[in-house]
């Protein structure tokens, strides 16, 4: 959508009228982040991760292209194409693939930000749950991938990631055992596993281009949200994105490549865990199998069910680990305070900040040997993550007083200060 | 189809009897059906592709393993492959036996007798998959001085599943027995796996 005063596509030259009339392919990128599109003018820092997260899927598209052309699909090759041809042989090669792996890590920091500024200021609230649901899908084809990816290089971490992830298929009552064979074309992980991991690897980075096509268009209809949680009252409110957030998002992206190149360049291998650099081995497991790091709260979620309660553990842990996602597809109903933003919710803001401390602990209990102090630490994590959502919040919501809202975007960004401006204006018209 | 030659007007219709227009739910018969075939047709096509995805001819091929277990003695165990996965032949001790038979069936997640899991006289071979039933790692045990965990069995680090004497689940998540392949002792000292 756009507000009334949304400026109009006006092609100048005869070129750009020509096209516009034939596929109006720059009217809609004028729309959609030009200054067709007009928003809030208050929005701090925390509203640049959307772009961020657009970029870093165009990092890793690109860049996984070219690395693909220098990968060998078998499980007797892939390793030594990864760590002999890429890292060493191929030109700029060693780039390329740290740039793809940090880049993973990257785009993952970009979209849980994206995430918890969603659920800080009540993003996924109407009008926009169809936002918020889209993200969901957004972030499980994201993690599907990033999970195929890193089997690729088929080291020791890869290998057996690719065991245990698929063994969770066997939980399911059954037919498990038949479907873990059936996605992995064998009884354990290899050639065909390899193969349709990378088919996959390649195809879903452009399903997630369409559906985050499908994000920005229901984005759209709305317009975005900003940190007060209130509505758009006027024009004065707002500012064309063009030029004034694709600045503010130039600066944003400028202070994420130094971050990423700062990885890539110094601790390329820092988020990434030695045991890969070891060949797959289907005869001995790592001591220790761990995700990589931004699985780690999911994977202690799995880890905390230890004992049969009428379902077997292995059953609870993995609907467990599925539903905790599963879980904020229902948040945009659980919530039912009429308030957006966390900044006037003081009851809600509490319960936010609890659950990323929260998050924190049960990456950290994910990340650690499965230890009985780590065992029960994620437990109570666990315990408390499905309790924020399915009984803290919704209690909040009913209970909680929130303060004063502002009257508009513009008095809350002013103050007093836009208030007298705006009378002076009026007593000068 | 009406013709100028029937002495009709284009623009006028004829109604012939059993026409949609005079009974209107004729025509969803047509529909329902033919797109019945087509759904029907769209799922079969899925049917090969699905197909594709279990394992290969070349995968079941490697169905069948030979063992020598001539020279495992009481007490040791090797690790073999069947399938590409890891299998653990072990050769129990008296003492491992009498451990396993001790412990009352019915206290068993997963309830065998070490006889249900070796073959008749020939309690003392243990030969099991070496894959964990949780979630697929492979536990220690079968190797030399390898932690056998609080049963004497196998232990699996990775999520805490430690096994008995006889290959059973005794405690942790996994929640089955390890997997007895199917195998027959050719001789006294070749096992066929498969």
């Amino acid at each position: 959508m756009s507000f009334p005063w949304a400026r109009h596509y006006e092609p100048k030259t005869p070129l750009t009228q020509w096209i516009d009339s034939r596929l109006p392919l720059p009217r809609f990128v004028y729309n959609a982040v030009g200054a067709g599109y007009p928003v809030p003018r208050n929005l701090n820092y925390f509203w640049n991760f959307g772009v961020l997260a657009g970029l870093c899927l165009v990092i890793q598209i690109v860049t996984g292209i070219v690395l693909a052309m220098h990968f060998h699909t078998s499980a007797v090759g892939a390793f030594e194409s990864v760590n002999g041809g890429i890292m060493r042989d191929v030109n700029a090669g060693w780039f390329l693939r740290f740039a793809h792996a940090n880049g993973a890590s990257m785009f993952l920091l970009v979209v849980y930000i994206h995430i918890f500024r969603g659920l800080y200021y009540g993003s996924y609230k109407a009008p926009r749950e169809m936002i918020w649901l889209i993200g969901v899908v957004i972030f499980l084809l994201i993690m599907a991938t990033a999970f195929m990816g890193y089997v690729l290089p088929w080291g020791q971490m890869s290998f057996w990631g690719a065991q245990v992830i698929t063994g969770f298929f066997s939980a399911i009552p059954v037919v498990g055992e038949w479907v873990r064979v059936w996605l992995l074309g064998g009884y354990a992980p290899d050639d065909a596993a390899l193969n349709r991991f990378f088919s996959l690897h390649y195809l879903l980075p452009f399903v997630i281009a369409g559906a985050v096509i499908l994000h920005i268009w229901a984005l759209h209809i709305p317009g975005s949200g900003n940190p007060t949680g209130v509505e758009v009252k006027g024009e004065q409110d707002t500012v064309p994105f063009h030029p004034y957030y694709t600045a503010k998002d130039g600066f944003g992206v400028g202070v994420f490549l130094i971050l990423f190149s700062t990885l890539i360049f110094f601790f390329p291998d820092y988020l990434g865990h030695p045991d890969n650099y070891i060949p797959a081995n289907p005869l001995s497991t790592p001591a220790h199998i761990v995700p990589e790091w931004y699985f780690w709260p999911f994977y202690a979620i799995l880890r905390a069910f230890t004992a049969d309660f009428i379902l077997p553990a292995k059953l609870w842990g993995v609907v467990a680990m599925f539903g905790s996602i599963i879980l904020l597809f229902f948040l945009p109903w659980l919530d039912k305070s009429p308030v957006r933003s966390a900044n006037f919710r003081p009851g809600y803001r509490i319960a936010f900040w609890i659950l990323v401390l929260d998050v924190l602990v049960l990456g950290y209990c994910g990340g650690s040997a499965a230890t009985p102090g780590v065992v029960i630490a994620s437990q109570l994590c666990a315990a408390y993550y499905f309790a924020h959502f399915l009984i803290v919040v919704p209690i909040i919501s009913r209970l909680e007083r929130p303060k004063p809202l502002p009257n508009s975007i513009t008095e809350a960004v002013l103050g007093d200060h836009g208030g007298s401006r705006m009378t002076e204006t009026a007593l000068r018209a | 189809m009406a013709t100028l030659e029937d002495g009709v007007s284009p623009t006028q219709t004829i109604v012939p009897p059993g026409d949609p227009i005079e009974n209107p739910r004729r025509r969803d018969y047509l529909k329902i059906a033919a797109v019945s075939v087509a759904g029907v047709g769209a799922g079969v096509v899925v049917l090969p592709l699905i197909n594709s995805m279990n394992p290969s001819a070349d995968v079941l091929a490697l169905s069948t393993t030979e063992l020598d277990v001539s020279a495992i003695e009481p007490g040791q165990a090797i690790k073999a492959s069947f399938r590409k996965q890891p299998l653990f032949v072990r050769n129990l001790t008296p003492a491992e036996i009498a451990e396993a038979d001790k412990v009352p069936v019915s206290s068993l997640r997963d309830p065998q007798t070490l006889e249900e899991r070796t073959k008749e006289g020939k309690t003392n071979w243990l030969i099991t998959l070496g894959v964990c039933t949780h979630l697929g790692c492979v536990p220690l045990g079968a190797g030399e001085g390898e932690n056998r965990g609080p049963f004497g069995g196998y232990f699996c680090p990775c999520h805490g599943s430690a096994y008995d004497t006889a290959g059973r689940i005794r405690q942790g998540p996994a929640p089955k027995n390890l997997e007895v392949p199917n195998y027959a002792f050719t001789s006294d000292t070749v096992v066929v796996v498969g």
